[in-house]
């Protein structure tokens, strides 16, 4: 780190970082319990990331924007999640299409591509964050690598929401945020999304007798 | 300096039109509403159009901008004599239909009164647009407006599967057209971004391209107007849609496509090129020959009638080949001759035609029966249908002195002139062509006799028949308004000829009124009265002196006694309705004479049946040859496509997943 990057920079940084690594580790972890308590975490130091924006810039709209992110991303999901998980009885581990090490090398390049991505970008921003594009980017990949390569539908659903995770950071760090209206408007679509889904789990459950979703290749037009 | 102009009548026409149709929402399922007032009132707002556009022929165009469109794209609108010739045939036929419509549809019959309402004055109205239409885009707007009309109208009945299947065909093939039509108008453009007609006629198009554009334009025009290899839809869609829709849809919506083929060639793409006029006249002669044989061999009325329709429209593509080959050459008289022996043709079709699908129409209603082979005998319960159908055969077949002899003997007049010709190919091959059209009108006369005999005379084949009841008041009127101007158009030739001739003017820039004036309304001499003259009414006395004095000898001679017997016994004693000449029966030598010519799966009885039958099915050869190799094309290439469909949401994510990255790559700044 060189001297000239403020406190608050290196801080939003190593947030920013922690994500980053929290991303890894959920393409890497392969139980159900284990994985959303890493998204929960995720949320929490999305949280603390957004907070130190709007602290070190005094953008009022960025505490709501924390407050949102701490009660929904950290908890309230979560505790969703959790509650589907012990109803619908799938604790186990989770398979995955492609094993653990290459998902994480593919990971590494998507990681590369992203920042080789955002770069132009970020030269272009006048925010505090702008560092840190490149790695919201890389969040958002790797959310999407997860929802490709799991087969199970709760981990999918984990995917997605991490994936707004990424686009939230990627959104404080390039403009400092979205207008209080969307964000509220994409945190509402996110609770309907997980509530709606939740439903469909129990009749995918229903119909299949598992939460496996390669059951629904039958459900192709022929 | 009136206040207001023919176009800005036509204009109110259409929108009466239009309003009338929406009339009919008001009470959809009001039967007496639909059918007593607003059918009525639409026939008199074509009569009062078609009299409009009557009047204004030969004089000079008008044109109108209508706001309406989109902002900086308004609709431009023309009226000129060409366009007024077909306004006439549109107001004057749609008179009849719609006279006949108010008596003809019923209660409980597909779709709801005031929906068939709305469609059908919609479909008019489209047409009058189709017509006045002045720049591509109204064109087209109007044209596809036409197009999904008369899908509907076609489908009304379309709890049954095959009318769903004939609609379906119907929209495919207009809408293939529509695009062969969109992309001549581009064409003529010569990309100058002026979409306006005004604007094409001022390009000066290279060969090359104006020849893309005149083929693009026969391809799409074809389409609509039932042209081989794209006819198919029309022997299932004209069956298909209720009766006045089918006399519309023959009589009327086909002419559209022949305007839009003249519009263009003759108006709008410039000067032509000689074998334009060949590439015309040799797919009107496929069309004309396909036509009339396969109407020969049908055995359901109105395919019979569509198919006739089909040779019909080749009659005129052959006619336009012609008058574009004279045209291209500088013969301005000779092209006006064939020029006048289409427009005459358009009219007279448009007559005769829309009466004998509304004969069917009637023969339908009394007999709940489609099949030659159930009809037979019904002159003697529907004696004015079935005398009113005679006029429309005899029409048809192209005998004198009615309104289908008076266009085919012009034709031909202007065939007997083509040695003229400064192209010594063309001179060995244009006779050819002369002596298939002979062939074709020949045929159609076989096929009229087979229509009109099979349905009205001899005995009755079922003995159902027994209840059939004339047509009401209400069709008889329409029927007599069209057996009326087909008369009229076979006895009045030279009057008929000054009136379109403003039409054969425009295009041409020379016409015949001045010729057939010289020799007054009763003779009819285009060219010259030392060719060839014709003279309908002395035709006509001839005929009549005939009719009676072969009346009066056989009273004479047979002590005036009439004996009534069973029609065509041969003199055998024992003779049911079974024993007559069937349908499939009378086209019997036509198959044999044209084997090749027809795709036919044939059963016959052998010795050990237990339960012995014969039967005969005639397909289109085009099917096989060309419709069925383009859909198993077509299905093969789906296949592919339906691969990326593997139904694993993680093979669908991969998709969305590798998009971005390359979006993200390619879209770097």
């Amino acid at each position: 780190m060189s001297a000239d990057i403020p406190l608050s920079a290196q801080l939003i940084n190593l947030c920013a970082s922690v994500i980053l690594l929290l991303a890894f580790a959920m393409l890497a972890q392969r139980r159900v319990m284990q994985l959303i308590n890493l998204f929960a975490l995720q949320g929490l130091v999305l949280c603390l990331s957004t907070l130190v924006v709007a602290v070190t810039t005094q953008q009022h709209h960025l505490y709501y924007s924390a407050g949102l992110t701490l009660a929904l991303k950290a908890l309230l999901l979560p505790w969703i999640l959790h509650r589907l998980v012990r109803k619908l009885y799938v604790k186990w581990d989770v398979e995955s299409l492609v094993n653990v090490p290459t998902t994480m090398l593919v990971g590494v390049v998507l990681v590369m591509i992203a920042f080789n991505v955002a770069q132009p970008i970020s030269i272009l921003s006048q925010t505090i964050s702008r560092g840190t594009l490149g790695i919201a980017l890389a969040v958002v990949m790797l959310a999407f690598l997860m929802m490709i390569t799991r087969t199970k539908a709760i981990p999918q659903v984990v995917g997605f929401l991490a994936m707004e995770n990424g686009l939230f950071l990627a959104a404080t760090s390039a403009t400092y945020g979205m207008p209080m209206v969307v964000e509220l408007g994409i945190a509402l679509d996110v609770l309907v999304g997980v509530i709606i889904l939740g439903v469909f789990f129990f009749q995918i459950r229903d119909q299949f007798d598992s939460l496996d979703i390669r059951h629904m290749e039958r459900l192709k037009d022929n | 300096m009136p206040i207001l102009y023919s176009i800005d009548l036509l204009l109110v026409a259409a929108c009466a039109w239009l309003a009338v149709g929406l009339a009919g929402l008001v009470a959809p399922r009001n039967m007496h509403l639909v059918a007593k007032v607003l059918f009525p009132v639409g026939a008199a707002i074509g009569l009062a159009a078609g009299l409009e556009a009557l009047f204004f022929l030969g004089e000079a165009p008008e044109t109108a901008v209508l706001v309406i469109g989109l902002p900086t794209l308004p609709f431009h609108l023309r009226l000129d004599s060409l366009t007024a010739v077909f306004v006439v045939l549109l107001g004057f036929a749609s008179f009849g239909i719609s006279i006949y419509a108010a008596g003809y549809f019923r209660q409980g019959e597909g779709a709801s009164p005031g929906l068939l309402c709305l469609e059908y004055h919609f479909f008019l109205a489209s047409m009058l647009m189709v017509l006045l239409a002045d720049d591509a885009y109204a064109f087209m707007v109007a044209w596809e407006g036409m197009a999904l009309s008369s899908f509907f109208l076609v489908t009304t009945d379309h709890r049954h599967e095959a009318i769903r299947r004939a609609g379906y065909l119907y929209l495919l093939i207009a809408h293939v057209g529509a695009i062969a039509i969109l992309l001549s108008f581009g064409v003529m453009t010569g990309g100058a971004g002026d979409y306006t007609f005004a604007g094409m006629r001022a390009q000066e198009l290279p060969p090359f391209w104006a020849s893309a554009a005149f083929l693009l334009a026969l391809v799409g025009f074809g389409a609509k107007a039932g042209l081989v290899p794209v006819h198919v839809w029309l022997p299932e869609a004209h069956p298909a849609a209720p009766s006045p829709v089918s006399a519309m849809m023959s009589g009327v919506m086909l002419k559209t496509a022949i305007y839009g083929l003249l519009r263009v060639s003759f108006d709008l793409v410039g000067t032509p090129l000689w074998w334009w006029g060949v590439v015309a006249m040799a797919i009107g002669l496929v069309t004309a020959l396909f036509g009339v044989l396969y109407s020969t061999v049908q055995s359901d009325m109105k395919r019979l009638l569509a198919y006739s329709s089909i040779e019909n429209i080749g009659l005129l593509a052959v006619g336009i080949g012609l008058a574009l080959i004279f045209h291209a050459y500088r013969m301005e008289t000779l092209a006006a001759l064939a020029m006048t022996a289409v427009l005459y043709h358009c009219l007279a079709h448009a007559g005769f035609k829309s009466l004998l699908f509304l004969c069917t129409g009637s023969v339908l209603h009394a007999t709940k029966e489609r099949s030659l082979g159930k009809l037979g005998g019904l002159i003697h319960h529907m004696p004015w249908v079935a005398w009113l159908a005679l006029l429309g055969v005899v029409a048809s077949a192209g005998l004198p002195p009615l309104s289908g002899f008076v266009s085919e003997w012009l034709l031909l007049q202007a065939f007997l002139f083509s040695p003229g010709l400064p192209h010594s190919w063309l001179n060995m091959v244009v006779p050819v062509a002369a002596a298939v059209v002979a062939l074709v009108a020949a045929l159609a006369g076989f096929a009229m006799v087979k229509f009109h005999g099979i349905i009205f005379l001899g005995q009755m084949r079922e003995p159902n028949l027994i209840h059939a009841h004339d047509a009401g008041p209400w069709e008889r009127a329409g029927l007599v308004w069209l057996a009326f101007l087909t008369v009229l158009l076979g006895v009045l030739p030279s009057t008929v000829i000054g009136l379109i001739d403003a039409a054969t003017q425009q295009l041409l820039g020379t016409g015949l009124a001045g010729k057939v004036a010289e020799h007054g309304w009763a003779m009819l001499a285009p060219i010259s009265p030392d060719r060839a003259s014709y003279m309908p009414l002395v035709f006509l006395a001839t005929i009549a002196a005939a009719v009676l004095l072969g009346r009066w000898l056989v009273r004479r001679f047979y002590h005036g006694r009439l004996r009534r017997s069973d029609a065509w016994d041969c003199g055998y004693f024992f003779q049911g309705p079974r024993a007559q000449d069937t349908a499939e029966g009378f086209s019997q030598p036509i198959r044999r004479i044209f084997e090749p010519m027809f795709r036919m799966e044939r059963h016959f009885p052998t010795v050990r049946d237990e339960q012995p039958y014969y039967s005969v099915k005639v397909e289109d050869h085009f099917w096989h040859w060309l419709y069925l190799p383009v859909a198993r094309l077509v299905e093969w290439f789906s296949g592919l496509i339906v691969r990326v469909q593997g139904g694993r949401i993680a093979v669908y994510l991969l998709y969305s997943f590798l998009t971005l990255i390359l979006l993200l790559l390619v879209a770097r700044p």
